[in-house]
């Protein structure tokens, strides 16, 4: 119920709808307050026992009141009524009911509740034990539960940013304004984040003045010097979810939820989630009310007692229309006292302490409780114990305050345990529990307006000192010094389970039951009830959860302790802390200088790590890859073929030490290498087995540069800054990465010259450029080099160039190779030109294969030490029983070969004890007419000619093969040396 | 005979004008890495000096004199751009001409908009004019210096360009559009 002329609220009306129902709020309304006002008190079903709840309480520790927002993909589940803003066309509905909110078919579970008691499913659905996962677990998740995920890709925007720092100041209220501005004054970079979208904090839910003036005025004028500093920056519906080291806070801001869709731009990111880096802070975070476990103190219109004041102050709304007020300190009087002088009819202040006066005109029932209540799907009434005797008082609204928990939760991010207060029955936090935090107002205990006030100057000039600036002279305004009294009273005898933790409908009987099964620590008691888990994570329930919990076994609350809390404060969406990373913003495209060139070729294609590279070239009438494939192979044995290679790693190494650094990383040897000449290097790892391999051409004689395959370019070049400066750093050498500064481009095939000697300044020959050759040539007028190297076992050259250049050469070796009957090839035909070679790749170098393995380990130097050197001769890496490379071809010409697939003896059953060896491997050879494979095979260099049989157990193929030598194609290599 | 035509690496990307921001093109010049040798670093900047009027630039910063600027780029290395270099004795030098994209970013809210991708403090205070790093811009390693008061120069791999413009702009749309919240 609106209450006219009350309330900070604006004047305009806002259209929304509650499950399909249209309502309507006022501009400045949460949900939650637009619901009230509109006298909704039911709102969900809870999770485990569907019981009819309400809108409990007036910020982020709501545990009731979750709705889901929005359609389709954007929909957003459990989100907090009492911190969704109201726009116009806002349509949520409730959660956890079916098929409806009044009539929850599921709400039996509430009937049977004797039974679902905490431990209940683990005790129950044990046997047998292969239908929990399968069976029982899906069931019980269906029914019990949160608002649901839409199921589909939210391609909605959302935003990761970083801020800086001296002072964040956490909380907005009257300790972290005071704390603001007192920072913001000496000249720090200042940054107030505060959850609300307004910020004042408890100053906008409460009726007093400061400084003379409205508490909210008072925020106004504060806010509004700090507004116009330019050290100063404001952030309003930012909450800080998580303390880290070094002084790095997570933030989640709302940015266009609180917006009609359509109304904002569509660029406008849904969140922002913040990494603020700050040399000190100070958390300002407030208090958060706890609720009394009296029975059946769940049902709707039973709130907070701070809630129902912060709605009829700062929204004009009264959530019932006969209010009763319960609680066990002199805060809940205030609720009484506001409500009355607004109009509304108190119907009793029930307050369990003895001796109390109030001097009030409604009935204040002191040294009594409340021990139960009825309504329901909302509240009727409420039996009291008074004077001994039960007494029954009609009411639509219970007011409850079991007193105020300091908001600590930051403060334990980094380990931090809290302190037990005696005197406000609550923990404060440890001081220094976070390295820079200063904590001050009501999260530090200080509940007085007054107080707080004092308690921020005096924890912005503690955060000062941490950065060496003295604070200026700041008057603490005048304001209420109330004095905060509260006696003890966590749970209320009598019949109906007396609810602590609503979020997860954990009762007092709950605890007990673990303390009696021996779960007696505070977290064993966590786990086995589910008390404080889920969305809320406790905030209204753990102290008091633990003081039950204390009481039953006849501990101390200090000595019970509390459970962690833990990152995030309040649930942040994933697609915040993702934000930008889907689709093209998962990761880097790299596109090579030819790119535009193959696409417009008609080239699909396909990413090798993060580049992009064309797979085959497609020729009119060609319906099939393999049939492209077939063509660029056979094209490059016959004519002249066109790759761009620039994608593998190029390091160039200089240094009077070059020499002997590529001796140190390679297991061969690079010093013999004559200038002019290039050299097929591997590289080992520590472990001995192969890390990498590559061609490294010696240019100069201080002068190498070294090609790396195109996956572990990044790993080599990692791997040489380590070893020059951590092994070697007595080496005098400088490597820098030189990949992005050429475009190679392979040139493959007989007519391989015939096409270079186009486009070269100078013609090349024997001569000049034998195999395994290099020097610098000029191409068609641009200073380059050329290598004569092969990864096809045709004559073939690589041609670089400055990158600016790579287009231009790459089009016009294309054009020049079509002259001569030759062409493009992609990484289809690349494939199948190297297995047919016996070249290997990654596929056969996988991490897991030593030199011996892929046959060449004569090529580990023994006359120098190198990388791996020594472990590669480990017992047991050199046996004749190990796994070795194999040439693999089918005994029928149409057999199938995979990779993947696991080798076997001929007659033996294909199960794992007799596996013998696997594929690595496979294509189909244009010019052997049949699949061909490379695989390993124990003791596969003495098994040539014999035949073992092919099984892939996933693709059901079987395949006799012939085991060969891996080199199928010019084994002499008479072509590659023209 | 045919000469190849020169294309720089962010061709066809830039100029473009997005949410406030400027991002165009900034043509390097020839581009050297200078690496001394151990002993070296004092005489290959006397050296650098004498040639282009620059010595090796302090770590974090680039200096520029005319159209030469020396860019400090890591560990014992300057990229110097701008001026073609005689052999310096002593030092490493390779070509990085075209290897890497540079992308000036300009505009009002180019520190709102580089909040979003890079994880450094790049506030005028903490990171003046003149000053460089080798950070992170997205997923890319990238060296990004500040070369006015709402100007900024960002270097990634040549071959990322396209996704650093993809990035940059994304960004910069998405602070644009918090002001019609």
């Amino acid at each position: 119920m609106r209450i006219e002329g009350h309330g900070l609220i604006g004047p305009g009306t806002v259209d929304f709808s509650f499950d399909g129902k249209r309502l309507q709020g006022r501009e400045g309304d949460t949900l939650a307050s637009a619901l009230l006002a509109n006298d909704v008190r039911l709102v969900g079903r809870s999770f485990k026992y569907h019981r009819p709840r309400g809108i409990l309480t007036a910020g982020p520790e709501e545990p009731n009141a979750l709705v889901s927002v929005g359609q389709g993909a954007g929909l957003v589940p459990n989100v907090r009524a009492t911190q969704q803003e109201l726009f116009a066309g806002l349509a949520a509905r409730s959660q956890n009911r079916w098929p409806s909110l009044e009539r929850d078919v599921m709400s039996v579970n509430d009937l049977i509740s004797p039974f679902l008691g905490a431990g209940f499913y683990y005790k129950t659905f044990m046997w047998p034990r292969a239908f929990w996962e399968r069976l029982y677990e899906p069931i019980i998740r269906r029914a019990a539960g949160l608002g649901a995920l839409s199921g589909q890709t939210n391609g909605e925007p959302y935003e990761k940013a970083f801020a800086f720092c001296d002072v964040l100041v956490i909380g907005s209220g009257p300790a972290g304004l005071m704390a603001a501005l007192t920072a913001a004054r000496a000249g720090a970079d200042v940054i107030l984040a505060d959850e609300d979208a307004r910020m004042g904090g408890r100053m906008l839910a409460e009726v007093e003045d400061v400084d003379g003036i409205p508490s909210h005025e008072w925020v106004g004028e504060v806010l509004a010097e700090l507004a116009a500093l330019p050290n100063v920056r404001l952030m309003a519906r930012t909450t800080v979810t998580g303390a880290y080291d070094q002084g790095t806070f997570g933030a989640l801001e709302r940015v266009a939820l609180h917006a009609a869709p359509g109304a904002v731009s569509g660029a406008a990111p849904r969140e922002c989630f913040w990494r603020i880096v700050a040399k000190a802070s100070v958390l300002a975070a407030g208090a958060l009310e706890r609720p009394i476990a009296f029975p059946n103190n769940d049902r709707p219109g039973i709130m907070m007692a701070g809630a129902v004041r912060a709605y009829l102050n700062r929204w004009g709304v009264a959530p019932g229309k006969e209010v009763t007020v319960f609680g066990n300190n002199d805060d809940a009087h205030r609720t009484a006292r506001d409500l009355a002088a607004a109009g509304v009819k108190v119907v009793g202040l029930i307050d369990s302490r003895d001796g109390v006066t109030s001097g009030s005109d409604y009935p204040v029932f002191t040294g009594s409780t409340v021990i139960g209540t009825a309504g329901r799907l909302g509240l009727e009434h409420i039996t009291i114990r008074h004077n001994g005797g039960i007494r029954r008082i009609r009411t639509d609204c219970l007011a409850m305050s079991g007193g105020w928990n300091p908001t600590v939760h930051l403060t334990c991010h980094m380990n931090g345990r809290p302190v037990w207060e005696p005197e406000i029955l609550s923990f404060v936090p440890r001081p220094g529990s976070i390295p820079g935090m200063v904590v001050a107002g009501s999260a530090n205990g200080v509940f007085a307006t007054h107080g707080c006030l004092a308690d921020g100057i005096r924890a912005a000039t503690e955060a000062l000192a941490v950065l060496g600036v003295s604070a200026p002279q700041v008057e603490v305004p005048e304001a209420e010094e109330r004095p905060y009294a509260i006696s003890a009273l966590w749970a209320v005898e009598g019949k109906g389970r007396k609810w602590l933790d609503f979020q997860n409908d954990v009762h007092v009987k709950d605890i007990r039951l673990a303390a009696q099964e021996n779960f007696a620590s505070v977290e064993h008691m966590k786990r086995y009830t589910t008390q404080g888990m889920a969305t809320d994570q406790g905030k209204s329930s753990n102290v008091a959860a633990l003081a039950v919990l204390a009481d039953a076994t006849g501990r101390g609350i200090p000595e019970t302790g509390t459970t962690t809390f833990r990152p995030p404060y309040v649930p942040v969406s994933i697609a915040a802390m993702g934000a930008g990373s889907q689709g093209k913003g998962f990761a880097p495209e790299r596109f090579t200088t030819s790119h535009g060139a193959s696409v417009a070729l008609g080239a699909p294609m396909i990413e090798a790590g993060l580049w992009y590279r064309p797979s085959y070239f497609p020729k009119p009438g060609e319906t099939t890859w393999r049939e492209a494939c077939d063509r660029e192979v056979a094209m490059v044995r016959s004519a002249v073929g066109v790759c761009d290679v620039s994608t593998l790693g190029k390091i160039d190494i200089q240094g009077p030490d070059a020499a002997a650094l590529l001796d140190f990383v390679y297991a061969n040897t690079f010093s013999s290498l004559k200038v002019g000449k290039v050299r097929y290097g591997l590289m080992l790892r520590e472990d001995g087995y192969v890390m990498d391999d590559g061609t490294t051409a010696r240019l100069a004689d201080t002068h190498y540069v070294m090609t790396t395959t195109t996956a572990a370019a990044g790993l080599v070049m990692r791997h040489l800054d380590f070893v020059s400066q951590v092994l070697r750093p007595d080496l005098d050498v400088q490597i820098v990465s030189v990949t992005e500064s050429w475009a190679q481009f392979s040139v493959a095939g007989p007519k391989a010259r015939e096409l270079l000697n186009t486009i070269l300044d100078t013609p090349t020959d024997d001569a000049a450029m034998p195999y395994m050759g290099c020097g610098p040539v000029m191409v068609s007028g641009v200073a380059g080099r050329l290598f004569r190297i092969s990864f096809s076992g045709e004559m073939a050259y690589e041609v670089a160039v400055p990158a600016d250049y790579g287009e231009s050469l790459y089009r016009l070796l294309v054009a020049q190779a079509e002259v001569l009957g030759g062409g493009p090839y992609g990484m289809e035909a690349l494939n199948v030109l190297r297995i047919e070679k016996g070249f290997i790749t990654h596929a056969e170098i996988h991490g897991r294969t030593t030199a011996f393995d892929i046959g060449m380990d004569r090529m580990v130097s023994l006359k120098k030490d190198c990388i791996g050197q020594t472990m590669s001769r480990r017992p047991g890496l050199l046996d004749d029983n190990l796994e070795q490379l194999v040439g693999l071809r089918p005994v029928a010409a149409a057999g199938q070969l995979t990779a993947g697939a696991h080798l076997f003896e001929e007659k033996a059953e294909a199960v794992r004890v007799n596996d013998q060896g696997y594929v690595t491997s496979v294509c189909h050879s244009p010019t052997l007419g049949r699949m061909i494979g490379l695989g390993f095979l124990k003791d596969g260099r003495a098994r040539h000619g014999e035949t073992v049989r092919l099984v892939d157990h996933l693709r059901k193929i079987e395949t006799l093969c012939e085991v060969c030598d891996p080199v199928f194609f010019d084994p002499e290599g008479g072509r590659l040396r023209g | 005979m045919a000469r190849l035509i020169a294309k720089s690496p962010l061709a066809g990307l830039v100029p473009v004008e997005v949410g406030g921001l400027t991002l165009s093109e900034v043509e390097t010049g020839p581009v050297t890495s200078v690496a001394p040798f151990k002993g070296k670093q004092t005489a290959v900047s006397k050296a650098l000096k004498a040639a282009v009027g620059l010595g090796m630039p302090k770590v974090g910063r680039m200096d520029r004199k005319g159209e030469a600027r020396a860019l400090w780029v890591g560990r014992g290395r300057a990229l110097v751009m701008g001026a073609a270099l005689p052999d310096l004795e002593g030092a490493a030098q390779t070509d990085q001409t075209g290897a890497n994209a540079v992308l000036r970013v300009e505009g009002p809210a180019v520190e709102a908009v580089l909040a979003r991708l890079v994880p450094l403090d790049l506030r005028a205070t903490a990171f003046p004019v003149g000053q460089t790093a080798r950070t992170m811009v997205a997923h890319m390693m990238a060296s990004v210096t500040r070369v006015g008061d709402a100007a900024f120069e960002v270097m990634v791999m040549r071959s990322m360009a396209q996704t650093l413009v993809h990035d940059i702009g994304g960004a910069a749309k998405a602070v644009a559009a918090r002001d019609l919240v």
